[in-house]
């Protein structure tokens, strides 16, 4: 459980490392949190030739909060949006899902934008930033590029970014009006990877009635999907919408794996249960802000 | 009064250094020592055709490399069965190095020596080993089927056929007005100690002698293995288990190989080499437990009375047996509980498959025999629609009859005689701690909330202290200072602790003057280690005795000092007096300076001395005939047999029936380990016992493929419970002292473990209204067998949808 030999470098500046990554080549990775790199050098099964580590860089620990959305800078890490009230008003999403991501440790090193852009389809933050309709900023050396989530997302562990490049931040949008959220997960111990988990937004037009409702779901699928529920409960005023339909059409519109921790029937199974809980917590939510 | 500490809740001393990072465990040890790493197998089942090593030759900083060719003498033989027996007829062990044949994933192959762990495992990785794959054996089930044999000379795969029985089981069970048969399994887990194990060698060329660190719960065994081993003289090895992080039983199997191995090296290069294991190693090269499959035949009367029981076990015991069949005698023998069984048949056929070997883990074969008979006593009681607790009670063995005797043979040979205990006393507690009575309300109220509730209970009884013997040492300074020491190691239990209260009580001194050491052969060479809940009672006897031997000679030195009978002395505070003449006292430390007639005045002790030493009697030699210099003493404790722990446990559980998530809201102990020690060092030992228990029964799982491949070799995936997992736990205690120690007391180390897999599964099970059969269980299996036509519902929830209670 030692890595295999590799390079490292510590750029002071995003050019630095991105002539770095372009010096490298192909086996260069880049280290912010190390959460999820750490482990897999240590058991050998990655062995990049040279680690880029961003921590020096200047410009990618901020928090950006607008009425458009939450910019999440490439060095900001799990606990911090987990208490960064200002980005909760904007968008409620952010700190209810990274309290879901691991335990303090983690979240104490881990960011939120390495979490993205290794491309868990366990991890909460891929999942949200689908949920939320965000995008990430990609640093090439030609310049800066906004890529959509449904564009960045190819596959388990895989993006559609490749060469020398550096994920600088995460941008997700504001909640819109007449809307709540909610997430939850089941997991097998506190803190570990969902056995599966719900990420919902639902919206409310003026008389209170379900206008959409949308999810996304954690551990379930090769890469983060958002599923529209608005057809099982449009028009439904909020308190006697259908939630159990939401689910049920849910479960119809997953596909789940089997591992060691849950079969695919269990994952639907909760996929329809989760759905149901947190879209009526979520509308409730949403029914608070519709005066 | 004297100091009495015994009984008292001390604060553990040793902690202050543990939890502040200030322990000193192997990897601590020998920063500069060249590393060893391992190439183990990829398969679980395969002929090696060739070991090529050459681009590993090119790894700057490599040292060595060791295959099987390079073994020699003794250490080219197989490992040794540490504990044969007549029944294990087909007995099988690894080679330090695999010879040609690998039959688990993880088995090694080559050692790798190097300048650091890095530089080896570079080189450990650019060694080629080409395999011939074979077909592999996974579980019991496929082992019993013998279509492929593990071992070719085996073909039907059975190592051992363990077999007991005290009465003519088949008229009985024929004449027995109701009978049940069924089958259930239990899962593999593993003692997963936070500290793996490890080895840390040096060399001294000059002295020709070796000192070896290991972390091991057995450290005077490791010397003698390694000194026959390596062909060595005994008094040139000296092995010492530093701190342990945790043992649980799999450190106890030994030698391990790289116990062996490491030291050659060590001793072939001429440097310390160290190895630590690390945590992917210690799942696919350590030591498993638990998996059985049970077929079990209960006879009993209408009140639910057994009248005979026949049980048959398939025990996986893994590749290889280097432990004998300890586990197979355990889960037999212990299997039978707290009850009278009139007529008892057992049969362990223990067989070998393509996995981790199989030796004691923290219960050791208990869990699975508890079990075995608590769920049996559930069935009778579902069958009869009586209170689980009220046939628990008509089996129970009373009060007035013990001595009991099981007319079984117990793992150390000896018969199973019950010494002491109060059977129905732990179940009148037990009930009163869970509220067994209310269970009917709190399922109500359960239900009004959406949550299936269930409460399950078991029972068990536990062999505690097994001999052949432990000793122990007590030597007063002259500084005051009492030094104790036994052979047995400690991997956490606060020995360090308990065996100075017993110390400080039998002498009479501060606990604060009093050291302990464990586990190292330079100070006790003669020992048989901490496993089997035996270290209290083993060496907290054996130094009670060899403080008791210290007491009368000092005693005895006082009283001619003091021109007093020893009897009418007290020892209290380090000070020994005539009792009811204050001022007439001697120091201890004066007497430990005074008890060797060599006096060079060193220190302040020594010239203080001097005015208590009398002038001498020209007329005899200085030591007496049969004394010895020194205020100390060395005494062993043997005993007839062990010495029988007992206790109840219940689990009451609310399951989500959306999610099928099983949350354990309350878990009730009641625990009797005779006369207690220090009762937060036996409260923490029934904590650490439920969450291995409640990990056992609900999260840990060895997670095997057909192809023997364990799927979930790391801590992210083999689901150990974290604080957040494990429940409160309510405890009561009972004291039935033991009368076969001189402390009368019982081990605690296991109890913890051993009924909650049984209880868990009865709680469960009285939740959903389904058989539960096989243990572990997940919501994913729960939701499967709540929804399955197969699965069988209990008479129980039948008489309950009847009634409409849970319609």
């Amino acid at each position: 459980m030692k890595p295999a030999p590799f390079r490292y470098a510590d750029p002071g500046s995003l050019d630095e490392a991105l002539a770095v990554l372009v010096a490298e080549g192909d086996g260069a990775k880049v280290l912010a949190g190390g959460q999820s790199l750490l482990p897999l050098l240590s058991m050998r099964l990655a062995a990049p030739s040279t680690l880029v580590d961003i921590n020096r860089v200047p410009g990618l620990s901020a928090v950006d909060v607008s009425a458009d959305g939450v910019r999440v800078g490439a060095l900001v890490r799990h606990n911090t949006l987990l208490h960064d009230e200002a980005a909760a008003g904007v968008q409620p999403l952010l700190g209810r899902a990274t309290a879901n991501v691991a335990h303090p440790a983690i979240r104490n090193r881990g960011t939120t934008v390495g979490s993205i852009a290794h491309a868990d389809p366990s991890g909460e933050m891929t999942s949200v930033l689908a949920l939320t309709g965000g995008s990430v900023t990609v640093a090439t050396p030609s310049g800066v590029d906004t890529v959509d989530w449904q564009d960045f997302f190819v596959g388990p562990l895989e993006t559609s970014v490749h060469g020398p490049a550096v994920v600088t931040s995460a941008f997700f949008p504001a909640l819109p009006a007449r809307s709540g959220t909610a997430f939850e997960e089941v997991a097998r111990r506190k803190g570990d990877y969902a056995v599966c988990g719900a990420g919902v937004v639902v919206t409310l037009d003026a008389d209170r009635k379900v206008e959409r409702a949308l999810a996304s779901y954690v551990s379930v699928g090769l890469t983060p999907e958002v599923h529209d529920l608005t057809d099982a409960v449009v028009g439904a005023p909020v308190e006697k919408a259908d939630w159990a339909a939401a689910g049920e059409l849910a479960r119809t519109l997953v596909d789940p794996d089997t591992d060691i921790h849950a079969s695919a029937d269990y994952r639907r199974l909760l996929v329809g249960v989760l759905t149901e809980r947190t879209l009526a917590a979520a509308a409730a939510e949403a029914a608070g802000r519709v005066s | 009064m004297t100091t009495k500490l015994f009984g008292e809740p001390v604060r553990r001393r040793e902690d202050q250094r543990l939890i502040t990072g200030k322990g000193r465990y192997l990897d601590d040890i020998g920063a500069q020592a060249l590393a060893a790493a391992f190439v183990r197998s990829p398969h679980a089942h395969a002929r090696i055709v060739d070991i090529d090593v050459d681009e590993a030759l090119e790894v700057e900083g490599l040292i060595a490399i060791y295959t099987y060719e390079d073994l020699h003498g003794p250490m080219a033989e197989p490992l040794p069965v540490l504990i044969p027996h007549p029944q294990l007829h087909a007995p099988r062990t690894g080679y330090p190095l695999a010879n040609g044949e690998v039959n688990h994933v993880g088995e090694p192959v080559v050692m790798v020596v190097a300048t650091d762990r890095y530089v080896a495992e570079d080189a450990a990785e650019r060694i080629v080993v080409t395999y011939e794959e074979l077909p592999v054996v996974v579980g019991v089930d496929q082992a019993r089927e013998a279509r492929i044999a593990v071992h070719e000379e085996i073909p039907d795969n059975v190592a051992a056929r363990h077999h007991q029985e005290t009465g003519d089981v088949e008229p009985a069970l024929a004449a027995a007005p109701r009978t049940l048969s069924f089958t259930q399994y239990i899962e593999r887990s593993a003692c997963t100690p936070m500290e793996g194990k490890g080895v840390h060698a040096k060399w001294d060329a000059d002295d020709s002698s070796l000192r070896v660190y290991t972390s091991t719960q057995a450290s005077t065994s490791v010397r003698a293995a390694i000194a026959a081993k390596l062909e060595l003289s005994l008094d040139k090895v000296e092995v010492i288990a530093p701190d342990v992080g945790g043992g649980f039983g799999v450190k106890i199997v030994h030698p391990w190989p790289e116990e062996l191995l490491v030291p050659m090296a060590a001793i072939a290069l001429g440097q310390e080499v160290k190895w630590t294991e690390d945590r992917r190693e210690h799942f696919i090269g350590s030591a498993h437990e638990r998996q059985q499959r049970q077929e079990i035949t209960v006879g009993y009367d209408d009140d639910g009375r057994i009248t005979a029981l026949d049980v048959h076990v398939w025990h996986d015991n893994g590749a290889y047996t280097p432990y004998g069949i300890i586990v197979p005698i355990v889960t037999a023998t212990q299997l039978v509980g707290p009850y009278v069984i009139p007529v008892y048949r057992v049969i362990v056929e223990s067989v070998y498959t393509n996995t981790v070997i199989v030796t004691p883990y923290r219960g050791a074969g208990r869990p699975q025999g508890c079990y075995a008979m608590e769920r049996t006593m559930d069935r009778i009681a579902d069958d009869l629609g009586l209170d689980r607790a009220l046939v628990r009670e008509r089996n129970l063995i009373q009060p007035e009859q013990f001595p009991y005797d099981h007319h079984l043979t117990f793992q150390d040979g000896r018969p199973v005689i019950y010494d002491s205990g109060d059977y129905p006393g732990l179940m009148r507690k037990l009930k009163d701690l869970v509220g067994w009575s209310e269970a009917e309300k709190l399922r109500a109220d359960a239900e009004a909330r959406g949550k299936l509730l269930g409460v399950g209970m078991a029972m068990y009884v536990e062999g505690t202290g097994p001999g052949p013997y432990e000793g122990g040492h007590v030597q007063v300074l002259g500084s005051g200072k009492v030094l104790v020491s036994t052979g047995l190691t400690s991997q956490g239990q606060g020995h360090e602790t308990a065996f100075a209260q017993i110390v400080a009580s039998e002498l009479g001194v501060p606990i604060e003057d009093v050291e302990v050491t464990t586990g190292d052969t330079r100070r006790f060479g003669y020992a048989v280690g901490t496993f089997a809940s035996r270290a209290a009672v083993m060496s907290g006897n054996a130094i009670a005795l060899a403080a008791r031997g210290v007491r009368e000679k000092a005693l005895r030195i006082a009283a001619d000092v003091l021109e007093a009978s020893p009897d009418d002395l007290e020892i209290d505070e380090g000070l020994i007096q005539v009792k009811g003449v204050p001022g007439t006292s001697i120091p201890l430390r004066t007497v430990a300076v005074l008890s060797n007639p060599l006096r060079y005045a060193f220190d302040e002790a020594a010239k203080q001395a001097t005015q208590f030493a009398g002038p001498g009697d020209d007329s005899k030699p200085p030591v007496a005939p049969g004394d010895a210099p020194g205020l100390e003493h060395r005494d062993y404790y043997s005993p007839i047999r062990s010495t029988f722990a007992s206790g109840a446990h219940a689990a009451i559980v609310e399951i989500d029936p959306a999610t099928w998530e099983i949350d354990v809201v309350k878990y009730a102990v009641v625990h009797d380990c005779g006369n207690v020690v220090n009762p937060m060092i036996v409260e923490g030992q029934v904590h650490g016992g439920v969450a291995q228990g409640v990990g056992g029964a609900l999260y840990e799982r060895m997670a095997y493929d057909g192809d023997g491949q364990l799927q979930n070799a790391s801590f992210m995936d083999f689901l150990m419970p974290y604080a957040s997992e494990v429940p409160d736990v309510v405890i009561d205690h009972q004291e039935t002292p033991s009368p076969l120690n001189p402390l009368g007391i019982k081990g605690a180390g296991e109890a913890g473990v051993i009924p909650g897999t049984a209880a868990l599964a009865s709680a469960i099970e009285d939740a959903v209204g389904r058989r539960i059969a096989a243990m572990p269980i997940s919501p994913t299996e729960l939701y499967d067998l709540v929804r399955s036509p197969d699965s069988e519902m209990t008479a129980t929830a039948q008489r309950r949808a009847g009634t409409g209670v849970m319609a």
